[in-house]
């Protein structure tokens, strides 16, 4: 277990968007978080990666506690242990929020150098392995905007992987793709699995999470209706709400 | 006879260009500096200092520079604060125009993607490195034409330093000009001026060049 979420709770502006999230990610195991907007998907990979805080709930992320819960209370990690946390943790966003300014290689290196100290020679070189491993190692000097959609996000994706994390978190992965690219993305998760990597996908993309996701979580309204493997969520479907979601 | 008219007039104008380009060059090098931070004390969270920097704002724009300059060289003596022409002329330029540049730098800042941030976060760089490697090189070239507005306006403002009695170029030309009861030493301060922006304007076109190679 790589990833726990237990009793999450987050409300703006007293308006609750999630009410008691519950679940857990395994090393290398994919987990699709699915639901119509508003179910408070995007909520919970925000508050995995901190960029909101929760109001009340405990995170644990590879037995470090990002935050942790008492008496109704969430209290977070001092900035040194939070920085040993964000190294466990990846993020692809939906628009990618590539550095438009630096080279893809500058993208990638920036923060293992500039953050985690890391000597130049080491980051290049792993930068280096993971443009080829995505097939960028010809676009190492362009720049963001010379790039199309789909190579943003493997840009995006390298790195989100920079640090080694053990838990990669993306957002719509498929939102901002043609059609074709799918398969492409999907193996590319399907690959960053198999080295180990605990992945939490958010989609819409039905046909997606099917493709790609071992388990799925099904959320509406801030809850999650239905955690299951892939199969029994798609073969019995026994939720109306999934029903009406899954028929649209 | 024009040709040397004008060579005999040169000595003079040379010397109030002198004065004119150190107001320019010690304005620039102190003000732009100044008016990141004025931008950042804006943006900041902290309220009363952002009050504070929101009447800084407003009476540095709100007021004409000339005021400015003859409020500091001869007001703030009544309080006891005593400056020479020269570092008084330079104080009010200074606090003028980091007023001005502040709220350019301002504008180019909220106008960059909230994803920025939230990437930078992410990959754990801390607030200031946040600043100075992600939004400060993308804010300069959203601000870079700006800049260069207000700057070919400084060049032009440098002739308000007459007020205190600094002989700079306008003032310069203008002397000459009564003496001689003759338009061309204004003519010739206007070349001046002209052949400064025209440089100025170069400079920034070379700066937007060097910064087009990202979108």
């Amino acid at each position: 277990m790589v990833l726990k979420v237990q009793g999450l709770y987050k409300s703006f502006k007293g308006k609750p968007v999630l009410k008691d999230v519950n679940f857990e990610l395994d090393t290398g195991e994919i987990l699709a978080i699915i639901g119509r907007s508003g179910a408070g998907k995007t909520t919970i990979l925000r508050c995995i990666n901190n960029l909101v805080r929760c109001d009340r709930g405990t995170i644990q992320v590879d037995n470090m506690y990002l935050c942790r819960d008492d008496e109704g209370q969430s209290f977070y990690a001092k900035p040194p242990e939070m920085l040993k946390i964000r190294k466990k943790l990846g993020l692809v966003f939906q628009n990618f929020n590539l550095f438009p300014h630096m080279s893809v290689l500058d993208n990638i290196i920036e923060a293992p150098i500039n953050v985690f100290r890391i000597s130049k020679k080491e980051a290049v070189n792993k930068a280096t392995d993971l443009l080829e491993m995505l097939d960028l190692t010809d676009k190492a000097t362009s720049y963001p905007f010379e790039l199309s959609g789909g190579q943003k996000q493997r840009v995006a994706i390298a790195r989100a992987c920079a640090l080694n994390p053990l838990i990669m978190c993306l957002d719509e992965p498929t939102s901002a793709l043609d059609p074709e690219l799918r398969e492409g993305i999907a193996s590319t998760i399907e690959s960053l699995a198999q080295e180990g990597m605990g992945i939490l996908l958010i989609t819409h993309d039905m046909n997606f999470a099917k493709r790609v996701a071992q388990k799925v979580i099904f959320m509406d309204e801030g809850q999650i209706i239905e955690e299951c493997s892939k199969e029994e969520f798609f073969d019995s479907m026994k939720n109306d709400r999934i029903k009406s979601f899954i028929g649209e | 006879m024009m040709i040397e008219y004008i060579l005999r007039l040169l000595p003079a104008l040379l010397s109030g260009l002198n004065v004119t380009l150190k107001v320019f060059f010690l304005t620039l090098i102190l003000s732009i500096p100044l008016g990141i931070l004025v931008a950042v004390g804006r943006l900041s969270k902290i309220k009363p200092l952002v009050a504070l920097v929101e009447l800084y704002i407003w009476v540095m724009r709100g007021t004409p520079l000339l005021l400015q300059i003859i409020f500091v060289f001869f007001g703030l003596p009544i309080v006891g604060i005593t400056f020479d022409r020269f570092p008084a002329v330079i104080l009010a330029f200074v606090l003028n125009y980091a007023a001005y540049f502040g709220e350019i730098f301002r504008g180019g800042i909220e106008s960059i993607d909230k994803g920025q941030y939230d990437a930078a976060k992410v990959l754990g760089f801390t607030p200031t490195k946040t600043f100075t490697r992600i939004i400060l090189p993308q804010m300069i070239k959203i601000v870079l034409p700006s800049v260069a507005n207000e700057v070919i306006t400084l060049v032009k403002d440098t002739s308000l330093v007459y007020v205190v009695g600094l002989g700079e170029l306008l003032r310069a030309g203008k002397i000459a000009s009564n003496r001689d009861v003759s338009l061309v030493p204004l003519v010739v301060v206007g070349v001046f001026y002209l052949v400064l922006t025209a440089v100025l304007t170069a400079v920034f076109q070379k700066l937007e060049d060097k910064y087009s190679y990202f979108q």
